[in-house]
């Protein structure tokens, strides 16, 4: 190999350690302290007297007897009723998702194979919707969903947050598309398909690898989405994010601070698993605008 | 393709986004341009033993009436826009006279909502854009120098800080920096200043709001010079080698110009993602201190008494914005994709 050929000298190699030492402990860290600290009372995660007890878990020893505990687990998803929150994000998430790349695929797959000038425009615009911040959208939302009576349901979330995702899902899908041969389904044209039966038979089995790292990028469009959903969901039917900022304003009795600790280590840790088993998926997905032109 | 597949196949989510984003782009707008009507104000004349005494009164019915018949409101053209809480157009003109230096103006210029949240946002986008490439490029090297065994754990944890929800990665930075928290209380000890307090502090503030940006998103800076790393072509580099480049030559005249592209690339995704910075002030409860456009619109549309024409007002600003920032983005996209249609 031609990197070894040429070694580095030990100090390049002692700074570049160095760096990669600090971005860990800079990127990772931050989890792990927080995942710890939530089995502790708040005397101890958040300590004036002394910062090492949250190590020793001196409050939490006095207060509950043990060194760990589940308080504030228990607190937030029962007490607080974040279950709530956690089976409306699935919901949300599930049918976002699958709305999504249904409209997308079909998009996506016209717009990859189109000629015309005109399918280039609609990427342009869809290009344009994409930087729209989504806060600006809301404020023309509200009154009519207010006439129509439909704000505050899921089904409305649902469906605004498949809109908003939808040129993102688009852009992606057109790319992924762009790199199926194009005589796969002209072959099958040729053979007598109509276009939507070559779609079926011909490029549904072999899209699976982008329609799964478009559907990831989706999925944490609106596992994420703060915006959006604080502002057209009501109290009953919110997700697991805005369910946490309204922690926040009901912090001031003690205790509750460690039921947003908790509810936000729950929030993170299926996002934990989902970049540990697609890793490679999203680092592809990441990259496929960029690298590929 | 035919056009009538065409238009079969994109019909579905073109009428989405018809519907759920070009549409209420027009209601804002339109929205802007109108304000609350004032209630109806009746003269009532109270006439008792002592005499008559009029007072005015809130007519009810014709205030509902009048809602009722035009909901959009009273129409106001470019009212909103020039009020206190927007372009303060009134406003600015004494400022500057009254200033004493552009600094002193600026300082002054602050003090209205509008420019505030415009003072931040940009001074967030253009601090934290160029320090993401830095830090994203820096990384990559690293990585890219590290033993491939562990270069896939090396590349997960890069990628928490970015796939992380931003409200939620916020506040898990916010709570370490507390002053009753573990990075407070480093802060504390090493500025030797026992009443040091992020939170009270608006230039400590700022700093920190930055900080996360940056953590943010140098991920994802650092994933697409990775990715550009692995496909530097190694004979370019090799014939560079043979020809004497020492090591930093080889960088700058190969690697550098080899990821030049892909910066331009970061550069304009991160330009925009940076001007909607919203979630970390909402969890670092930054309100007093910092705010940014995004956030007073949802402060707007928020609060007790819904302020639609404002919001609706702020965001047409902000669109306008975006479309700034976004033009080279879609010059090259056309140049590109233009050209190859």
């Amino acid at each position: 190999m031609a990197n070894q050929a040429q070694k580095r000298p030990v100090v390049l190699q002692a700074i570049l350690v160095i760096i990669l030492i600090t971005w860990m402990i800079a990127a990772a860290f931050p989890f792990f302290w927080t995942l710890w600290g939530s089995f502790k009372v708040e005397g101890d995660f958040f300590s004036l007297a002394d910062w090492t007890n949250v190590l020793t878990g001196e409050m939490t020893t006095r207060e509950t007897g043990d060194a760990f505990t589940t308080q504030g687990y228990s607190g937030a998803w029962i007490q607080e009723e974040f279950w709530r929150a956690a089976w409306n994000s699935t919901l949300v998430c599930l049918f976002v998702v699958t709305i999504s790349l249904t409209l997308g695929t079909l998009g996506g797959y016209a717009l990859a194979r189109s000629t015309y000038r005109y399918a280039f425009w609609f990427l342009l615009i869809a290009l344009i919707f994409r930087a729209m911040p989504p806060i600006t959208l809301v404020s023309g939302y509200l009154p009519v969903f207010f006439q129509w009576n439909i704000w505050g349901y899921l089904p409305t979330a649902i469906i605004v947050l498949v809109a908003i995702n939808q040129p993102f899902t688009l852009w992606m899908l057109h790319s992924f598309f762009k790199n199926i041969p194009q005589d796969l389904d002209e072959s099958a044209m040729v053979d007598g398909c109509t276009r939507f039966q070559a779609f079926r038979h011909v490029i549904i089995p072999v899209m699976w690898p982008g329609v799964i790292t478009t559907g990831l990028f989706s999925f944490l469009l609106a596992y994420n989405d703060f915006a959006v959903t604080a502002m057209i969901l009501d109290k009953q039917n919110q997700t697991m994010v805005p369910k946490i900022a309204s922690f926040l304003g009901t912090t001031q009795t003690k205790g509750n601070v460690m039921f947003a600790v908790a509810a936000v280590v729950s929030t993170t840790a299926p996002l934990f698993l989902l970049i540990m088993f697609f890793q490679r998926q999203i680092v592809s997905g990441l990259t496929a605008g960029a690298v590929k032109g | 393709m035919k056009h009538s597949a065409f238009f079969w196949f994109v019909l579905p989510s073109a009428v989405a986004m018809l519907l759920f984003i070009f549409f209420p782009i027009v209601s804002v707008v339109i929205q802007s341009l109108h304000t609350a009507h004032e209630q109806v104000i009746i003269e009532v004349e109270n006439c008792g033993p002592f005499g008559c005494t009029k007072a005015t009164a809130i007519d009810q019915e014709a205030t509902a009436a009048l809602r009722e018949d035009q909901p959009l409101g009273r129409f106001a053209g470019l009212e909103i826009y020039k009020d206190r809480n927007h372009l303060a157009t009134a406003e600015i003109g004494p400022l500057w006279e009254q200033s004493t230096g552009i600094g002193d103006f600026i300082g002054k210029l602050m003090n209205l909502p509008f420019y505030k949240a415009m003072g931040f946002t940009l001074t967030f986008t253009f601090v934290v854009t160029p320090l993401t490439i830095i830090f994203g490029f820096i990384i990559a090297v690293a990585v890219n120098s590290a033993a491939r065994a562990i270069r896939g754990p090396l590349i997960f944890f890069s990628l928490l800080p970015m796939m992380v929800t931003p409200l939620i990665g916020s506040l898990i930075l916010f709570w370490m920096v507390d002053a009753r928290g573990i990075l407070g209380t480093a802060l504390r000890w090493l500025a030797d200043d026992p009443s040091l307090s992020v939170k009270a502090d608006t230039g400590l503030m700022w700093i920190m709001l930055m900080v996360y940006g940056v953590w943010h998103s140098a991920p994802f800076a650092f994933i697409v010079y990775y990715a550009g790393l692995q496909t530097v072509n190694t004979d370019t580099l090799e014939a560079a080698r043979i020809d004497g480049a020492s090591r930093w030559q080889q960088i700058r005249h190969v690697v550098i110009p080899h990821l030049l592209p892909l910066t331009t690339f970061i550069a304009l995704m991160q330009l925009m993602d940076n001007f909607r910075v919203f979630e970390p002030i909402v969890s670092f409860n930054a309100s007093a201190h910092a705010t940014s456009l995004s956030w007073a619109i949802y402060n707007d549309l928020g609060g007790e008494t819904q302020q639609l024409s404002s919001a609706a007002a702020t965001s047409v600003l902000t669109i306008t914005g975006v479309a700034i920032l976004l033009s080279p983005v879609l010059v090259r996209t056309y140049r590109d994709y233009g050209k190859a249609t």
